[in-house]
């Protein structure tokens, strides 16, 4: 799926933008996009999410460097030539007109007929199961309605590429997850390739092919959901990424991919080298609180374990949330699943706790 | 539904509605006296004075109230009755009324509004009025030979009630033949309708040239930041804080033949020094010194609507394939109409009725309509003053109720 600079649908090289000329939103971004792929643009708010997305739809001028969409920059090309659909946050459809001319306009200005126009917008409200909406004005629908013709007005023409700026955002739990679904869905089935921006976690994490986290104008990683998760490259995506302990410390040994790790009380724990390089150098262990064990048996032979004190347990139906005490520290937390043999654990109670090296990652100090 | 409705009751057993009611009555009430010194302003400095205009306009006693006589033979004998000898005596018995009551001249004044040039014969006649003896038909044509045109009976006739159209009839550019039948004036005597035409015409110029420069202006203000937009936006009001008289004083120094404009036009060679534009006491100087004192009055609504379109729009529309002039044409200006209507309405209803500026600078042919009501007051005509500034009225409100069945005055924006 990951494409390679040349063969690249959508690609991104050494752009950068300012807005003032003093500061740079976005800087050095490189990106390539496969076509028919599907890749999240996640990030908090004023990462430069947005500015990169209105600069592949024209409406922003890169500074410097240069995009390119089907082999051929598109830097001098204007918006309307550039047959990029796009779904925005607030959905922008047009008061004024119908769902039926709002899905026409599209059409109308491409100089298609009316025949082949009312096939089309037919169509596209059908796949967002919205047929029967043809002539309500959007002032007369609901936010999710609204959205799903927002989709399909985007879709109608048949564009290549669509981007979606928070399309989501305005919108409940409950119908968030279900558009996420069906946009997942028609991504699939029309095989379009989508440029997504969000910052909502879950939804980057269940919808993409590959994410791409960014901050502070930069891409802090750029990979499949799975490996974002498990494997994060600094401490800024284990961070924003899920929920993670975050453990301070020094390298003490450093074996290959191996390190040891001694915290601030001594204690010394097991990790895996991502972004530490020497001995004595300063760390930030991350470690998932799901994959932080206390039963001996499941903690692997010749591995560190250490002292926790349980603070509180949380029950949250399908887990257990306990918060500890660890190496001084009282935001250590751990959860297990709720099953019939679990062993229970009660407040101040110490146990030793462990994990797989693999799960504790050794990462930059921020 | 509603019988189950009506048989709601309150805990101790009152009817709903009635709980619902006597609860609410006292906030009303006190709402109520909140708004009446309001309710008094407008009722006494606006109603009060509109109903006065209206009834001025068609209810003036000036001849009514001096001739007894002549009500009374016009009362007995049906129109068109040619004016006996009974009728003459009638009317020598209510000059002599009028010699007494010095009131020969208002009488003739108000016959003199239907037929020019016959104040002075009420005057003369009245002036020997005591010295007239039978049979009166001879010696009254002996003083003025006038005295039985059928035209000057029948506008006293029509004068003899206090309640009268003859001012709209005048307004309207008409009058009334020997046989009473309404036809048209003579081209050379055509000025208030032509007038009132001309208004309108003048107004929608004024509108027109007005929403053409402040759209781009308001656009402008809507889209810079605010601190500019802000700063612009005072030199946009700019008119309303000058005095007015100072703003048409700058503007004669500007454009009159050897102003600013003329003399920098010469400059330039552009016209040369026997070709002074007079820009000036005429057409042009009333419209341009409008538009500029009334451009406010299109911004503002403008800018309000403008200000609040979401930028997502025209960016929605261009990534469907439109270009800037579809965007513009097809996406922005139907979301700016109930800005445009509220400025297109609020500027020309200003305009109709304006008054000074074309006074200052509008020489002979740049007076409007008002400058016309205006004339009659001064010479104290208020019944026609009236009629003309009904007119005025009933025209605005017609472009009212145009605009409502057009665009809908629910969409009017002010602000
Ligand atoms: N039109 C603009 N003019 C000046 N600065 C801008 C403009 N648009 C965005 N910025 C700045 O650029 C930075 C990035 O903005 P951007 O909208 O790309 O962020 P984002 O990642 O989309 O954030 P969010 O999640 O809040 O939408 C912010 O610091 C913002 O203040
Ligand atoms: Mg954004």
């Amino acid at each position: 799926m990951v494409a390679s600079r040349d063969d690249a649908f959508v690609s991104f090289e050494h752009v950068q933008k300012s807005y003032d000329g003093e500061t740079l939103v976005v800087k050095d971004l490189n990106l390539q996009l496969a076509k028919g792929e599907f890749l999240t643009m996640l990030g908090p708010s004023g990462s430069g999410k947005t500015t990169c997305l209105m600069m592949l739809a024209g409406f922003e001028t890169a500074t410097h460097g240069e995009i390119r969409l089907d082999g051929k920059p598109i830097n001098q090309v204007p918006p309307h030539k550039r047959g990029i659909g796009m779904v925005f946050q607030n959905y922008a459809l047009f008061p004024h007109m119908t769902v039926g001319e709002n899905l026409s306009f599209p059409l109308e200005v491409r100089g298609m007929g009316k025949s082949e126009r009312e096939a089309k917008i037919k169509r596209a409200l059908d796949m967002v199961q919205m047929g029967a909406f043809a002539n309500r004005r959007p002032a007369q629908m609901s936010g999710g309605q609204q959205q799903r013709i927002a989709l399909a007005r985007a879709l109608v023409f048949d564009p290549k590429l669509v981007l979606m700026d928070e399309p989501l955002g305005a919108l409940d739990k409950q119908l968030r997850e279900h558009m996420q679904f069906e946009i997942k869905h028609l991504h699939e089935s029309l095989g379009i390739t989508v440029v997504y921006v969000t910052h909502d976690q879950g939804e980057a994490l269940t919808m993409s092919d590959r994410v791409a986290v960014f901050n502070d104008g930069r891409i802090q990683q750029l990979a499949p959901p799975a490996e974002l998760y498990e494997r994060p490259d600094n401490s800024f995506v284990a961070g924003f990424i899920g929920e993670n302990n975050k453990l301070p410390g020094v390298v003490e040994d450093l074996n290959g991919e191996r390190a040891v790790v001694r915290l601030e009380n001594g204690e010394l724990i097991d990790a895996t080298a991502v972004n530490v390089k020497a001995k004595g150098e300063k760390t930030l262990v991350s470690i998932r609180p799901e994959r932080v064990e206390f039963k001996p048996e499941l903690i692997p032979e010749g591995a560190h374990t250490i002292d926790a004190e349980v603070l509180e347990v949380i029950y949250m139906g399908d887990i257990l949330r306990t918060r500890m005490r660890v190496a001084g520290h009282d935001e250590f937390v751990v959860k297990c699943r709720n099953t019939i043999d679990q062993m229970p654990l009660t407040p101040g109670q110490r146990i030793r706790i462990g994990w797989n090296p693999l799960d504790a990652r050794a990462l930059d100090m921020i | 539904m509603s019988d189950v409705a009506s048989q709601l009751t309150t805990a101790d057993g009152r009817p709903l509605k009635a709980a619902l009611a006597s609860a609410q009555a006292r906030a009303k009430r006190r709402a109520f006296f909140l708004v009446l010194p309001l309710l008094l302003f407008i009722l006494i400095s606006f109603a009060v004075p509109i109903g006065q205009m209206l009834q001025r306009s068609v209810y003036n006693d000036q001849f009514s109230k001096s001739v007894p006589a002549l009500s009374q033979w016009f009362a007995e004998n049906p129109k068109g009755t040619a004016p006996d000898e009974a009728a003459f005596a009638a009317l020598a018995s209510d000059l002599v009324l009028m010699k007494e009551t010095r009131a020969a001249g208002d009488a003739g004044t108000r016959i003199n509004y239907v037929v020019s040039g016959t104040r002075s014969m009420f005057t003369k006649a009245a002036r020997g009025a005591d010295k007239l003896e039978p049979p009166f038909m001879e010696a009254m044509l002996e003083l003025d030979e006038d005295w039985d045109n059928p035209l000057v009976w029948n506008a006293m006739r029509s004068a003899a009630s206090p309640w009268t159209f003859d001012f709209y009839t005048i307004a309207f550019d008409l009058e009334r033949d020997a046989d009473g039948k309404l036809t048209k004036v003579d081209e050379t005597q055509r000025i208030y309708f032509r007038l009132f035409i001309k208004t309108f015409l003048i107004a929608g110029v004024i509108t027109a040239i007005c929403l053409v420069l402040a759209f781009p202006i308001a656009h402008l203000l809507a889209t810079l930041p605010m601190a500019k937009a802000n700063l612009l936006m005072i030199l946009v009001l700019l008119p309303f804080w000058t005095s007015l008289l100072v703003r048409t004083t700058s503007w004669i120094v500007l454009l009159q033949g050897q102003g600013v404009v003329n003399d920098i036009l010469v400059a330039l060679g552009i016209i040369g020094d026997d070709g002074r534009l007079q820009m000036i006491y005429n057409q042009t100087g009333t419209i341009i010194a409008m538009v500029h004192i009334l451009l406010p009055f299109m911004v503002l609504p403008l800018y309000s609507v403008m200000r609040v379109i979401p930028v997502s729009y025209t960016r929605a529309a261009r990534s469907l394939g439109a270009t800037s002039w579809t965007t513009f044409r097809r996406i922005y200006l139907p979301q700016t109409i109930p800005g445009i209507g509220a400025g297109v309405l609020l500027v020309f209803i200003l305009a109709v009725g304006y008054y000074i500026t074309p006074a200052l600078v509008g020489g002979a042919d740049g007076q409007l309509f008002s400058n016309m009501v205006q004339f009659h007051m001064t010479k104290a005509n208020w019944s026609m003053a009236a009629a003309l500034a009904t007119m005025l009225l009933v025209g605005v409100l017609v472009l009212y109720w145009l605009y409502d069945r057009l665009i809908g005055i629910d969409k009017l924006k002010l602000g």
